[in-house]
């Protein structure tokens, strides 16, 4: 049942890449347990611009956890307390009255701060650019069910492709690594008739811009999986190594 | 003007194959020279700017998200239509254009909607080839679904995100050609004009909204692909950043607006719930294919729904449409929701909701083969509710949706200005009054990866084009143009939000222009929109500096937009004497309360004429000739 709550948020505040950046303290009265995370934030924003004060700025599109644009720590935690939830599907019955929430952006070597709680996160993009493709023209395409694929393949091949680039993954790591993000994308191509062309290339490719977007290594440690909003698997990772072993050792492509 | 679509002559099925041949090419090594600037990442817009690119012309592309993976389309769920006819159920190309005419009421160009039926089977080859993981069969071959308004298996899917997937296919072949250099991608850019020289369009001024500055780019030609206008609403189950404002501020740069008020209201959404929320939920309508909808029979029953027993429930839908039962078009599936909430049978605890039912379903075929079609929607509702739908039936309610209106287009997608053509839901073309399920993404696609390329070929090799680049003075008034109005908005310091405007007039759209309307209600709605749109000018606050990221000012510029087209929306409900599809006008109805076509005054493509601010707007009709169906009225009995 829905009842209202009241909260203490501090929030980070910052201009712009240059400023330093401070927590700022906000109340949030009457807040409906009913409502989403960010129309919680949506109430504060009102209240801020009713009194003449510049409103938070944060990412968010879809509100429905696809698109990939919203997502803070909080907390301490990447997209909040929920498993495999975004910070658009976190829904305010899961705090309690009087709880003190701490918002801060994601904080990783490769994503600048914009303003507030929003970051760049255009080195996903390049990361794609350097082989997250099939190489196929439009109009090149054969029959689609001339190319058969094991369902179990495609299951898993759509497991990885669900991934929605939001980048809690950079965000929770130590070593700021994108292997989860860049895992996922190869294990759904390598996984696929369609990309086994390519696959050694796209590894050794892919792997290359992420070490040069000045992204970390990976060590283990997991906490990619544990934030992730789509619950994508650290196999995913596993079968990338796979693939950047076959194609160091295997392929031409150096 | 005369309005001319350009159809090309010859029988139904030929005349695709006939009209390619006939366009003029641009020769390989020339299209080089060429540059065209695309504005939108959705289907359309990355389809068409990959395309485009490996065709060899050079592209740039724009987008209001952090990147062009984020468009509105990476939220369709259920799937995408075509007519390859797999599961050897009946249907082809000439099914496919039939269904999806007749479910648009008879209100889309037959020539358009062949063609899309066409192609259709091309987008699956191609997104297949790219790694969509569509859903397969045990043997490994693609599995089909079915979707409202057909009675064939013919819906192509990835789960319950299609449209992410089919978004990550188009993005990555638009990453590839980053990568080759000819697209260079504009992020975070909110289009702000259209820039015509001698009457085409050249360019566009867009803002940077990361910065604030204004930007000219200067092209050959220029694509809108900015999808629907929903958000017109302001409860949708589209994206926060839909808009209407790139096609609006190219309607006041002369191109025709059709079918404003052609908005699809889809009957699965879940229901409104309280004063601060933001956006709806879609529930995929894929759902209604095992679920069941029912209301309680007696009005204002209040028991639970497991405690009403069978007898004492009506299954609305069901017994209206026995042969397409839960599966009829939305228009009608919204209507007889709304009807039975209106009687008083609605339920929860607005009585604006009813039920969606899937414990026959679960019975019938085990909760394993259900959590496995559904899982991942049945996981989103009781997210967001608190509920779960495998022990309690669903509770949904209709919500804006889609937009069958936009910017007029002729059989090349090219839009009343020269040189600007209009792909995806920002156009007005194929769906006439009703858009049917798993069609949008099936005619972005369309559009992008397989009519665009040919057709923007035949305007550029048959157009003499003067060079023209930023320093071009059009590009400079623009800019002082649209400085002003910003500063315009900064300076009103009013008492109220953007958003506490944005949702009046959402209230005023959705009572007058929604599900149901009428003369005088859409007359009363007319004069409030004009109060509101006064009081904005004068009361808003709006925050912060145009020279900084500002999201107050974004919205601000997009609700003001908004406030400016909503009157055309109603005009052009009111234009309209009779109901087809989602436009339902009270006055024109059957005695089952059906919507009541008027073919003979009323079979034509409303074309509205921008005539300047506060001048009344002319309106243009294309006739719609039939020359291969019947016009029928729609039976879903
Ligand atoms: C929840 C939901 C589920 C759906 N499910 C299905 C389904 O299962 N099957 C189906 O066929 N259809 C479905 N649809 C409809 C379908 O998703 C859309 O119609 C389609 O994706 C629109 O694609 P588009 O390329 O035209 O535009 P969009 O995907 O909306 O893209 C618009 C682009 O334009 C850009 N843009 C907009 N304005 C500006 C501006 N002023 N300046 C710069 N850039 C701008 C945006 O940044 C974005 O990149 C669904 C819709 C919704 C809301
Ligand atoms: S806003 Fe799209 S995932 Fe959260």
């Amino acid at each position: 049942m829905s009842e209202n709550i009241n909260l203490t948020l501090k929030i980070w505040r910052q201009k712009g890449p240059n400023d330093k950046g401070h927590l700022e303290t906000h109340e949030a009265r009457d807040i409906s347990t009913d409502m989403s995370f960010l129309e919680m934030l949506d109430v504060v924003n009102e209240q801020l611009t009713v009194e003449g004060k510049d409103p938070v700025s944060f990412d968010h599109d879809c509100r429905e956890g696809i698109c990939g644009m919203c997502g803070t720590v909080i907390n301490g935690l990447a997209h909040g307390p929920e498993r495999g939830t975004t910070l658009c599907q976190l829904h305010m019955r899961h705090f309690k009255d009087g709880d003190t929430i701490v918002i801060e952006p994601w904080r990783a070597r490769p994503f600048r701060i914009i303003k507030d709680l929003v970051v760049d996160r255009s080195s996903f993009d390049e990361i794609i650019q350097a082989g997250g493709y099939v190489s196929v023209n439009t109009g090149q395409a054969p029959e689609a069910n001339s190319i058969p694929v094991p369902p179990e393949w495609a299951e898993l091949a759509m497991d990885a492709a669900a991934c929605i680039g939001c980048g809690a993954c950079v965000a929770a790591c130590p070593n700021a690594s994108a292997m989860l993000f860049v895992g996922a994308k190869i294990s759904q191509l390598a996984l696929l008739p369609q990309g086994k062309p390519e696959a050694a290339k796209r590894a050794l490719s892919m792997l290359r811009k992420m070490d040069e977007l000045d992204f970390g290594n990976c060590s283990n440690e997991t906490e990619c999986e544990a934030v992730c909003p789509k619950e994508i698997s650290i196999t995913n990772i596993a079968r990338f190594n796979r693939e950047f072993l076959v194609a160091s050792f295997g392929s031409s492509e150096k | 003007m005369q309005l001319d679509a350009r159809i090309p002559g010859g029988p139904l099925a030929e005349k695709w194959d006939r009209h390619r041949f006939e366009l003029k090419l641009v020769n390989p090594a020339n299209k080089r020279k060429f540059e065209i600037i695309v504005v939108g990442t959705g289907l359309a817009g990355a389809s068409a700017s990959a395309t485009l690119a490996e065709l060899g012309y050079n592209v740039k592309t724009f987008c209001l998200q952090d990147s062009p993976r984020r468009a509105h389309s990476i939220a369709a769920q259920g799937g995408i239509n075509a007519a390859k006819n797999y599961p050897g159920d009946g249907d082809s190309i000439w099914r496919l254009f039939y269904d999806t005419i007749k479910g648009g009421d008879f209100r889309a160009r037959e020539a358009n909607v062949y063609r899309l039926a066409q192609i259709s089977n091309n987008i699956i080859d191609q997104c297949v080839a790219q790694g969509v993981p569509f859903a397969r069969e045990y043997g490994g071959l693609l599995a089909n679904r079915s979707f409202g308004g057909a009675q064939v298996e013919r819906t192509f899917y990835a789960r319950g995100q299609t449209g992410q997937q089919l978004l990550l296919g188009a993005y990555s072949a638009l990453m590839r050609q980053v990568a080759a250099g000819k697209v260079k991608v504009y992020p975070r850019r909110e289009m702000m004009d259209l820039v015509l020289v001698d009457g085409s369009a050249r360019g566009i001024v867009v803002r940077n909204l990361i910065t604030g500055e204004m930007e000219s780019h200067a092209a050959h030609a220029v694509i809108l692909a900015t999808g629907g206008y929903g958000n017109a609403y302001f409860l949708s189950t589209m994206a926060m950043s839909s808009n209407v404002s790139a096609i609006w501020r190219a309607h006041k740069k002369g191109a025709y607006f059709s079918h404003p008020s052609f908005v699809q209201i889809h009957p699965t959404c879940i229901p409104v719930h309280g004063t601060y929320q933001s956006k709806l939920t879609l529930m995929s309508e894929s759902l209604r294919n095992d679920g069941r909808v029912w209301v309680p029979d007696r009005a204002g029953d209040k028991r639970s729904p497991n405690d009403i027993p069978e007898s004492e429930r009506d299954y609305l839908l069901e017994r209206k449409y026995p042969s397409f039962g839960n599966l009829v078009p939305r228009d009608v599936a919204s209507r007889s929701a709304k009807e039975v909430c209106d009687q008083g049978k609605g339920i929860g605890p607005t009585g604006f909701a009813i039920y969606l039912d899937f414990k026959d379903a679960i019975e019938r075929d085990g909760i394993d083969v259900i959590r496995k079609k559904y899982g991942n929607l049945f996981q989103m509702y009781e997210r967001i509710t608190g509920e779960d739908p495998y022990k309690t039936p669903m509770m949904i309610y209709p919500a804006i949706h889609y937009t069958m209106g936009g910017l007029w287009v002729d059989y090349n997608l090219m839009s009343t200005i020269p040189g600007l053509f209009v792909l995806g839901e920002a156009n007005f073309s194929d769906h006439g009054s009703n858009r049917l399920g798993a069609s949008a993404l099936m005619q972005g696609l369309s559009d992008g990866y397989f009519v665009i390329p040919y057709t923007i070929g035949g305007y550029l090799a048959g157009t003499v084009l003067p060079e023209v680049d930023e320093a071009h003075p059009s590009f400079e008034d623009s800019i002082k143009l649209m400085n002003e109005g910003i500063a315009k908005l900064l300076s009103i310091k009013g008492s109220r939000t953007v958003d506490d405007f944005h949702r009046e007039l959402g209230h005023i759209l959705w009572e007058y222009g929604g599900m149901s309307r009428n003369e005088s209600g859409m007359l009363k709605a007319k004069e409030l929109i004009l109060g509101l749109r006064e009081q904005f000018w004068e009361n808003v606050m709006v925050s912060g500096s145009p020279g900084e990221f500002n999201q107050t000012l974004e919205r601000a510029g997009r609700v003001a937009d908004f406030l400016e087209f909503a009157e055309l929306l109603i005009e052009d409900g009111m234009s309209r004497e009779e109901s087809c599809g989602c436009h339902f006008n009270e006055a024109f109805q059957t005695e089952d309360h059906e919507a009541l076509r008027n073919d003979d005054s009323c079979c034509y493509v409303a074309a509205w004429e921008f005539n300047g601010p506060g001048k009344a707007p002319t309106l243009h009709k294309e006739p719609l000739v039939f020359e291969n169906v019947e016009l029928a009225q729609r039976s879903y009995k």
